[in-house]
């Protein structure tokens, strides 16, 4: 018996490719569809759920056909809160997992008829590091940060912030209150993420929503047109603005 | 800590590019990881060794490469290594950049394997 050798293989293969590749037909389909996507990740407690329940009624009210998937490690209290909207709301419990897989999203659209909605918004479990990683098929990444959480989250997390596509500070309420110093907000989302849109809301108040509705609006105005320039065009969604 | 699903991801990732011979064992793993892929180097490591147990990989080493973040700066027209992940200026005159072209990486790059020698022709 002669001694075993040592051999290098090159395999040069994504660690997450499995999840990238699910993601990548995800995507295909929500643009075939015609359904605008929205990752929204945060911290627990930033107050996801309560912004995105005031956005579920509001759009509906607009005349939009909206849906949301919502991640809980347990528990479908926020499932709960966002019906309230009266928009079909799914809860994924993820029993540990510390993030949103394409996989989930996957197995939990199986019997909505993605023709039926215009925009679907995902609510990604609280955790601003580990959903960075895990592409969803989303069209806009946002990450979000509250007035209580401290001005300088975007440096101590800078991978979330990095990957997003838009940043959306809540319980602007409480801004006097923490002494919540916004440009210095600005200036730490500005340096890991150089351009990217910052919206101030406060869900309570109903401030600044008219201008992340507007937001939302011209992103799926830019995204359908993208959509339309490689993709046979369907018929035209309804507008965000009825 | 997502670094235990990671290393699931890798375990699948190494066993799909092992050759059919269970003969054939892994004395490592190099992985390429950008400094913006948002895994702990520890937590991995730890999640590695508790993973492998029972797979082929059992007993192997984990290298990890890490990628420095690379901008694109539009005023020097060059190529910027970035020292933090912070910061996203050019580091020769500051002018701000988020046009990353290295960094994100979260690769299996390759393997070391332990073949029998009459399996080698």
């Amino acid at each position: 018996m002669t001694a075993p050798t040592t051999r290098i293989v090159e395999v040069r293969a994504g660690i997450l490719k499995k999840n990238d590749e699910l993601a990548r037909a995800l995507r295909a389909r929500f643009e075939a569809a015609g359904t605008f996507v929205v990752n929204l990740v945060s911290s627990p407690g930033t107050g996801k759920t309560a912004f995105l329940e005031r956005t579920l009624t509001d759009l509906r009210a607009r005349g939009l056909r909206v849906a949301a998937l919502v991640g809980d490690l347990e528990t479908d209290n926020d499932a709960q809160r966002l019906a309230r909207s009266g928009a079909p709301v799914k809860q994924i419990n993820t029993h540990g997992r510390c993030h949103l897989e394409a996989e989930m999203i996957e197995a939990f659209l199986e019997d909505w008829s993605l023709d039926e909605l215009d925009v679907l918004f995902i609510e990604n479990v609280g955790n601003l590091v580990c959903p960075a990683s895990y592409d969803l098929g989303e069209a806009v990444r946002v990450a979000m940060l509250s007035v209580t959480e401290g001005e300088d989250k975007p440096l101590k997390y800078p991978t979330m912030f990095n990957s997003a596509d838009v940043a959306v500070i809540t319980k602007m309420d409480l801004a006097e209150a923490c002494e919540f110093d916004a440009a210095a907000a600005h200036d730490a989302i500005q340096s890991v993420r150089p351009g990217m849109q910052v919206l101030a809301v406060s869900t309570r108040r109903g401030t600044g929503l008219d201008a992340w509705y507007a937001l939302l609006e011209a992103s799926r105005d830019g995204w359908r047109s993208a959509r339309t320039s490689h993709t046979a065009a369907s018929s035209p969604p309804a507008a965000l603005h009825a | 800590m997502h670094e235990l699903s990671i290393a699931h991801s890798i375990v699948e990732v190494v066993t799909a590019a092992l050759p059919l011979d269970e003969r054939t064992g892994v004395a490592a793993v190099h992985l390429r990881i950008g400094r913006l892929a948002g895994i702990e180097a520890g937590a991995l490591h730890f999640s590695y060794d508790l993973v492998v147990e029972g797979t082929r990989l059992a007993g192997s080493r984990l290298v990890i490469e890490e990628v420095p973040v690379v901008i694109h700066c539009p005023a020097c027209d060059a190529a910027r290594e970035l020292e933090g992940i912070q910061r996203f200026r050019c580091p020769t005159c500051d002018t701000p950049s988020g046009d990353i072209r290295r960094g994100r990486e979260l690769e299996v790059a390759s393997i070391e394997l332990v073949v029998p020698e009459e399996q080698l022709t």
